[in-house]
Formats: C-alpha cells, sequence, structure tokens
C-alpha cells in the first residue's frame, strides 16, 4: 500500500527564502504555510513569550493590507487562515480553495516584509495574551506540565513556556516585539510551502513574484546552551484548590536527528499507544492503546481515568512525557508506583516481538490517516524542514520499519532510567 | 464536484451511505443510531453516555481483550460520541481493513454485553470526568446556562455525563436496558466514506448489518420549550481560578425552520466572521478583553440554543458583559450591512470544498443531512439556499433571537457578583 508522500519541488530564492511545493488534485484547495525558524527556545530572560506575541502581531495590517482590511482577506475565499509558536517554530498558514493562490502568497509576503506594530494594538493585545495565559493556568494538566518541563531544564530555554512569564508579558515593549520581528522573519530564516491543487511552475513563479524582492537580513545567532545531563531523579508537587489528581513523568528525550528517537517512539506506542508524528493533526484522534502497558496497568487496573505520552520531533533534545489522571478516591502515591513498575520492567526487559510488530503497525496506519488533508502534507514538510529536514518526512516509515527489538530496549535503558526523570503532581487541596 | 452519495435504505430498515474518495488509502465508518442523551430514562440522566463508554468493552463473541487487540493491532482508535439526539461510533481504518474492521463495529453497535468488571472500571472514569468538569470554569458556565435555558427535566438542560449519585447507582441491566430499547436497525444510518467501492461497501454492510432485527424504538417525546421573559444572570464563583468563563445565550430555532439559513447567516456576522465576527472585533480586537470570544447557533431538532462564549480576565467581566449587551443591540437596531452579510455568505459557500475535504469530515456532513431530512443533493443545493437569503431575513433572525433584556448570563471563575 503506496504511504509515500508526493513529489515534493524544492528550491531556494536568492534571498535565501526556501520554497517547497507539492501537486495534490484530490481537492480544489490550496494550502501556503510560511515558517519561521524562531520559538520560545530563542527568547532571552525578560523577553519569555515574545515569540508568541510576535505571531498574534503579525495579523494585525501590514504596509499594504490596511488594519480594517485583515478580517475577510482570505475569508472572502472561503479559507481559513491560522498559526503558532513552540519552542523551535513559528508558523502562519492559510488553506482556501485553489484561486487564492495568489491572495496568500501576498498575505504571507507582507507578514514577512511589512508588518506594522501600532502602538496601540501591541497594548490590546498584551491583555489578549495575558488572558490567553490566564485561560491556561485554569487547567490544572497545563499547569502541571508547565511547572514539570521547568524543573526538568535548568540551563536549556526549553524550560519557560512558549507564552511566557507573567511579568515578561506585563512589561515587554513595543520596541521589544518589533526589533525580534524585524531580527527574525527574513527570507533567510524562512521556508514557505504550498501543497495543493496547483501546477509547480507556476506556483513557483508567484512566489518569486511575491518574495524575490524581499532583502534577506543578517545571519542569526544560535542558540549554543546544551541541557547538562540530569544526575539524578527531580520531583516537584503543586498544591492548590481542585477537584482531580494528575501526575507527570517528564524524561530528556532524543531530538529527531539522535539515534534513540525512532526506537522511542516504538517504546511510546508500546507504553500509551502511537500518536503519529504530526503536531497538527496527531492529537485529532487519541492514541489506539486499549492494549498498551500504561493503559492496561492504571487505566484497566481502575488507577487512572486516562494516560498518555507525548513524544514530538524537536531540533534539540526536548521531553518525552506520560501524563496520568488519576481516578477520583486513587492517591497518586499509588498511581507512581504502578507507572514506575511498569517503566523498570520495560527498562529491564525491553520489548517483546509481537508489540514491535503492533507498535510499528499502528504507526504506519497513523502516518497514512495523518495526511488526509492539504493542510496536513504541507504542515509535515514545513514542520520537519524548520527542525531538521523536508526530508525526513518521506523517509518516515522507512525509520519505523527498521527499529529493531536491540534498539528499543537500548532506548528504554537510556531514556527510562530514574536519574533522567523529572516527576509531577497535582495533588489538589479539596 | 458534488458529493452524490449513494443512498440504499436496507430491508431490516437500516439506512446506508456511501462515498468512495481516493485521497488515502483509508476509510472513515460512522454509525449513528437516534439514541442520544435525550433518551435518557427518566430520572437516570448519564445511562446513554455510560453507555458509550461500555458498549465497546465487550460483545457475545469478543472479549473486551478480543476487542482490544483487534483495534490496536490495526491502528484504530473507535470514538463514541453522544449528542442530544445521536449516539455515534465513528472510525478511521485502512481500506485493506475494512471489512473486519465493520464487522467489529457491528458486533460492537448490536451485541453489547457490558460485563460487570468493565462498567466498573469505566464508571470510574466517568466519575473522574464529571469531577474534572466541575473544576472546569467554561463547562460549568456552560452547563449552567444549558439548564437556565431548559429547565425542569428537559433533555437540553440536563448534563450528559450526569450526576455522580446517578452514575453510582446505575447498574448493568439499567444500561443494557437501554441499548435494548432505544438500538434498533430502522434507527441506524451506516456511512462510508474513502477508498472502498461503492458496491463492496454496500456488501459489507448489508452482510454485517441486514440480518439484525430489532422492534422500532417507540418516540420520545420533548417538552416544550418555554423562552425566557426576562433577563437572568447567575454567577458561579471559583475564586481558585484565574480567569472567568461566560456563557450568555438564547433559545433559537428549530433546524428544519425555514429561517434556518438566515440565522446562520446572521450568526456569522454577529459571532464567527474571521476571528469571531463583530463580537470579536468589539471584545477581542478593539478591546483586548479575551483570548476567545465567539457565538454558536444549535439549532436542533427542537429549539437549540444560540450561545456566546468567551474567556475573560476577571476584572474586565461587566465590561465584557455591556460588550456584548451593547453589540446586540446594534444587531437589532442597526442590522446587518449588506457588505457584512454579502462576506458571510461568500465565505461560507466559499468554505464548502474546505469542509468537505476529509474522509471523516464528508461522514460527519452525511450523518447530519440524513438525520435532518435535508436530501441526497444537499451539499449542491446548499450555496443556492445560503444565496437566497435577503437582508431583511437576516435581520429578522437578528430580531428573533438576539434580546439583551431577555438574555440568560452565566460567568464562572473568580468573581462573586
Amino acid at each position: 500500500m503506496p504511504i509515500t508522500p508526493g513529489a515534493v519541488t524544492e528550491t531556494r530564492l536568492d534571498n535565501g527564502l526556501k520554497v517547497l511545493v507539492q501537486e495534490e488534485h484530490t481537492a480544489p484547495l490550496a494550502s501556503v504555510w510560511c515558517w519561521y525558524r524562531v520559538g520560545s527556545k530563542d527568547e532571552r530572560p525578560g523577553l519569555t513569550g515574545i515569540s508568541h506575541w510576535v505571531e498574534h502581531m503579525n495579523f494585525k495590517g501590514t504596509t499594504n493590507i490596511p488594519r480594517d482590511q485583515v478580517k475577510g482577506i482570505i475569508e472572502q475565499f472561503g479559507g481559513s487562515w491560522n498559526g503558532y509558536t513552540w519552542i523551535d517554530q513559528t508558523t502562519y498558514l492559510e488553506t482556501a480553495t485553489r484561486d487564492a493562490l495568489d491572495r496568500m502568497l501576498f498575505i504571507e509576503s507582507e507578514r514577512m516584509a511589512n508588518c506594522l506594530y501600532h502602538p496601540d494594538d501591541c497594548e490590546s493585545e498584551r491583555t489578549v495574551i495575558i488572558s490567553e495565559l490566564q485561560g491556561g493556568e485554569n487547567d490544572p494538566d497545563q499547569l502541571l506540565d508547565q511547572e514539570l518541563t521547568a524543573t526538568a531544564f535548568k540551563a536549556h530555554p526549553y524550560r519557560h513556556p512558549t507564552i511566557g512569564w507573567l511579568s515578561d508579558l506585563q512589561s515587554m515593549t513595543r520596541e521589544d516585539l518589533f526589533s525580534y520581528y524585524r531580527r527574525y522573519y527574513v527570507p533567510n530564516n524562512a521556508t514557505l510551502v504550498v501543497v495543493g491543487d496547483v501546477e509547480t511552475d507556476a506556483a513557483l513563479k508567484r512566489v518569486a513574484h511575491y518574495f524575490g524582492a524581499i532583502k534577506p537580513g543578517a545571519d542569526l545567532p544560535r542558540l549554543r546552551t546544551i541541557e547538562p545531563e540530569q544526575t539524578g531523579e527531580r520531583r516537584l508537587t503543586i498544591r492548590k484548590p481542585g477537584t482531580t489528581s494528575y501526575l507527570k513523568a517528564g524524561f530528556h528525550a532524543p531530538a529527531l536527528g539522535d539515534a534513540h528517537f525512532f526506537p522511542l517512539a516504538i517504546l511510546d506506542a508500546v507504553l500509551t499507544g502511537a500518536k503519529g508524528l504530526n503536531l497538527w493533526s496527531s492529537f485529532r484522534v487519541p492514541a489506539p492503546q486499549r492494549s498498551a502497558r500504561l493503559y492496561r496497568a492504571l487505566v484497566e487496573g481502575g488507577l487512572a481515568s486516562a494516560v498518555n505520552g507525548a513524544l514530538l520531533p524537536t531540533e534539540q533534545p526536548f521531553l518525552y512525557t506520560i501524563s496520568v489522571t488519576a481516578t477520583d478516591g486513587t492517591a497518586l502515591s499509588a498511581v507512581e508506583s504502578s507507572l514506575l513498575e511498569a517503566l523498570d520492567r520495560i527498562e529491564r526487559e525491553g520489548i517483546t516481538d509481537a508489540e514491535l510488530a503492533k507498535a510499528k503497525a499502528q504507526l504506519r496506519a497513523r502516518l497514512v490517516f495523518d495526511r488526509d488533508s492539504v493542510t496536513n502534507i504541507a504542515h509535515q514538510l514545513g514542520y520537519f524542514e524548520t527542525i531538521a529536514s523536508a526530508d525526513a518526512v518521506a523517509s518516515l516509515p522507512e525509520k519505523i520499519a527498521a527499529v529493531t527489538l536491540e534498539q528499543a530496549a537500548a532506548a528504554a535503558r537510556h531514556v527510562l532510567r530514574p536519574s533522567n526523570r523529572t516527576i509531577g503532581w497535582f495533588d489538589p487541596l479539596h | 464536484m458534488p458529493l452524490d452519495p449513494q443512498r440504499t435504505p436496507l430491508t431490516n430498515g437500516a439506512v446506508m451511505l456511501a462515498k468512495r474518495t481516493a485521497t488515502t488509502p483509508a476509510v472513515a465508518i460512522s454509525v449513528a443510531l437516534r439514541a442520544g442523551s435525550s433518551c435518557d430514562p427518566a430520572g437516570r440522566a448519564g445511562t446513554t453516555w455510560l453507555l458509550s463508554r461500555v458498549i465497546d468493552r465487550g460483545t457475545a463473541s469478543r472479549s473486551a481483550a478480543d476487542i482490544a487487540e483487534e483495534l490496536d493491532r490495526r491502528g484504530i482508535t473507535l470514538t463514541i460520541s453522544v449528542t442530544r439526539h445521536l449516539f455515534t461510533v465513528t472510525c478511521t481504518c485502512l481500506s485493506d481493513d475494512f471489512e473486519a474492521v465493520l464487522a467489529l463495529v457491528g458486533d460492537i453497535v448490536m451485541s453489547p454485553t457490558v460485563p460487570e468488571r468493565e462498567l466498573a472500571v469505566r464508571k470510574g472514569a466517568v466519575i473522574t470526568a464529571i469531577r474534572q468538569d466541575e473544576d472546569n470554569p467554561a463547562v460549568r458556565a456552560l452547563e449552567s446556562l444549558m439548564a437556565l435555558l431548559y429547565p425542569g427535566e428537559h433533555p437540553y438542560g440536563r448534563p450528559t455525563k450526569g450526576a455522580i449519585p446517578m452514575v453510582e447507582a446505575l447498574t448493568r441491566e439499567d444500561v443494557l436496558k437501554l441499548h435494548r430499547e432505544r438500538f434498533a436497525p430502522s434507527a441506524m444510518t451506516v456511512v462510508v466514506v474513502g477508498d472502498v467501492e461503492t458496491g463492496k461497501a454496500r456488501e459489507t454492510v448489508e452482510r454485517v448489518f441486514g440480518g439484525w432485527k430489532a422492534a422500532a424504538p417507540a418516540a420520545v417525546p420533548t417538552p416544550p420549550i418555554a423562552r425566557a421573559a426576562a433577563r437572568q444572570q447567575r454567577v458561579i464563583a471559583m475564586p481558585d481560578k484565574a480567569q472567568a468563563d461566560l456563557a450568555y445565550g438564547f433559545v433559537s430555532i428549530k433546524r428544519r425552520d425555514p429561517a434556518y439559513y438566515a440565522y446562520w447567516l446572521m450568526n456569522n456576522v454577529f459571532g464567527q466572521y474571521a476571528l469571531g465576527g463583530r463580537l470579536g472585533d468589539s471584545i477581542r480586537e478593539r478591546q483586548g478583553m479575551a483570548y476567545y470570544v465567539s457565538s454558536s447557533l444549535d439549532a436542533n431538532v427542537v429549539e437549540g440554543p444560540l450561545v456566546i462564549r468567551a474567556g475573560i480576565s476577571p476584572a474586565n467581566v461587566d465590561r465584557a458583559i455591556a460588550s456584548i449587551d451593547e453589540e446586540i443591540a446594534g444587531m437589532v437596531r442597526g442590522g446587518v450591512t449588506a457588505k457584512e452579510l454579502d462576506e458571510s455568505r461568500r465565505f461560507l459557500v466559499g468554505s464548502i470544498p474546505r469542509a468537505l475535504e476529509t474522509n471523516a469530515a464528508i461522514a460527519n456532513f452525511l450523518q447530519t443531512m440524513e438525520f435532518f431530512e435535508l436530501g441526497l443533493d444537499y451539499d449542491a443545493r446548499l450555496p443556492g439556499l445560503l444565496g437566497a437569503v435577503t437582508l431583511d431575513e437576516v435581520n429578522a433572525a437578528a430580531r428573533g433571537v438576539l434580546d439583551a433584556g431577555r438574555a440568560t448570563v452565566v460567568v464562572a471563575g473568580p468573581v462573586t457578583s
């Protein structure tokens, strides 16, 4: 069964902009994504959350798109637009009917070069973002995730949340935002992806028309900090009013390019079911996990109502996180001992042939399910290009198929060892 | 290209709809029964939800472990959803697995055994989920709003998951009885969308479901709905939360009401278009008061709600409510402009190809089409239906539902009055 993605045409404009085009003629649609290699790991203390705030500001009018014409600019074509910021990347997308291709390219070229950053807009967006942060704080699971990450990392900027710390959001200035935008939003720091019912040569000509004249920026300083090896288990407990207990275990995990990454993806499927490797779509449908080890131990055992694993492809080593929701009345200590017993066993014994085969089948199916729209296909190309290379997308099936029992066992020993973990509890005050 | 689905009634009263696509070598399966939470027995709210958590944990011929293995080795997740009127089992599988997976789904829908042990585990999970909802201001605000809009024993006003004492008291027999009484071929629509030839889809559906025999369920009467005569406001104090969630709503119209398309367009202008329509312009873009604000219209079998929701800093709650009141007054007094109507219309018509891109989205669309008897050519007629709506009709819709003086407003979060 063919699951190999279609042919991708890759080119680079003189100003450094990387362009990826893939024809998909299954629906009369096109999806355009513009990716920037800037995320919350590029932020220094005092400016945490700036990448995400800049993303918000880049929806507020440009030199050639007056503020009052932003609304509806893509909706006129039945399209939708959005963006997100995470630790390694900031990205923007439009998906609309194919006749909107020029409009989508125009919007992205304007966003790259001509955003306005009106002081009033910066101020009104400050409160919107603080509202977003407070909405996240309302969710104990999200709060625990933020605290766990901050505890697991002590040097690397992956430690601070993408939304930023409140005091930084309260004190950042328009000048901070605008200079950050000018530094990172340059063609030599970007990748443009076009997927859909387009003709490659014609699309490339339109890309050159809109982006060709944008001047490149200076080479960007890249992060040098490497997180020192963790030498012992770390723990934290949040005690706040609430109704439900949550536990998370975070392990320093391999980056996409490390040898342990795909074996760990297999281990995650064995422990909690395969999620796939598409940040944009994988979480729409929960993992197939009823026979997974941790589901059997915790959910079937009545200790938890939910268990999930998260291993995401990242540029530098991030975290593999297991999240558990304890059933009402169950002590977190009971959840933790059952969890650690299962992890200890996989670390000592590895996985079985049957588990390896099932995990591969699950991941293979998820790779098919996750490319069901031009939007999802385009996401994958840009995401992987930003953290490694777009070629990685085509090689995913092969990389997964090649994982051996020995590699899975080695990854378990390397990643799941106690000295590499941080355990977090949300223990509610009733 | 119109969808042009193939519709086949089975001799036992079930209906199947099939549509072939070739985007990926995968198939979306959706089996819907007209057995949503409105069918909960009197005094037993939450029975349907509990059935949805346990229906796939053991059948006459498969143990829970057998089902787990069959799903997991194919990378499949079953999603079982319960709305007011529909109980729906959906999944996506690889094309090669289609026949085996449909047989499994059929077994689950027709022959659940609800083993006692499974029931106990799922009850624990449901109770935990209800406890999580109790701690969630957005859920608390919405559930309270629905209870106020649909008071008494109206099924729209009851929380779908039920209350903890009731869930604890439900027995295996309660759950099985609900299944016996509500699940029948005459209440079922099976939809298959994806890379499978429609003839093969039809044969497989007939093989799996054709022999199922069960009496047609009795109709469930829905109590009449009285619209609020005056404004009502309620505060749910959650002092330890960082942000307040607001739910502000009205009773609207039935989905089959001829004015539905005017209401749809009106709601798009009011609280949907771009970043939340007029509400988004005012509350998020101009005043920076909320990360999210929008309105949604759920015209349904009976008069469903129109609900405005927003997440707001506690200091801005009063100002945000006043802004919503103002926007409502603007819609009612000044009406929608021709430009706004044209923009929303172009958006809704233009977004049809995007809304029907994936197998799962098409399957969902076909279920809605069948449930509300919209016709097999509904997707092709939809642009015309939206195109025929006049500005007067949209403004009449605004006057028909929006009235700050009769609004029901609930705030949950760190606020006291």
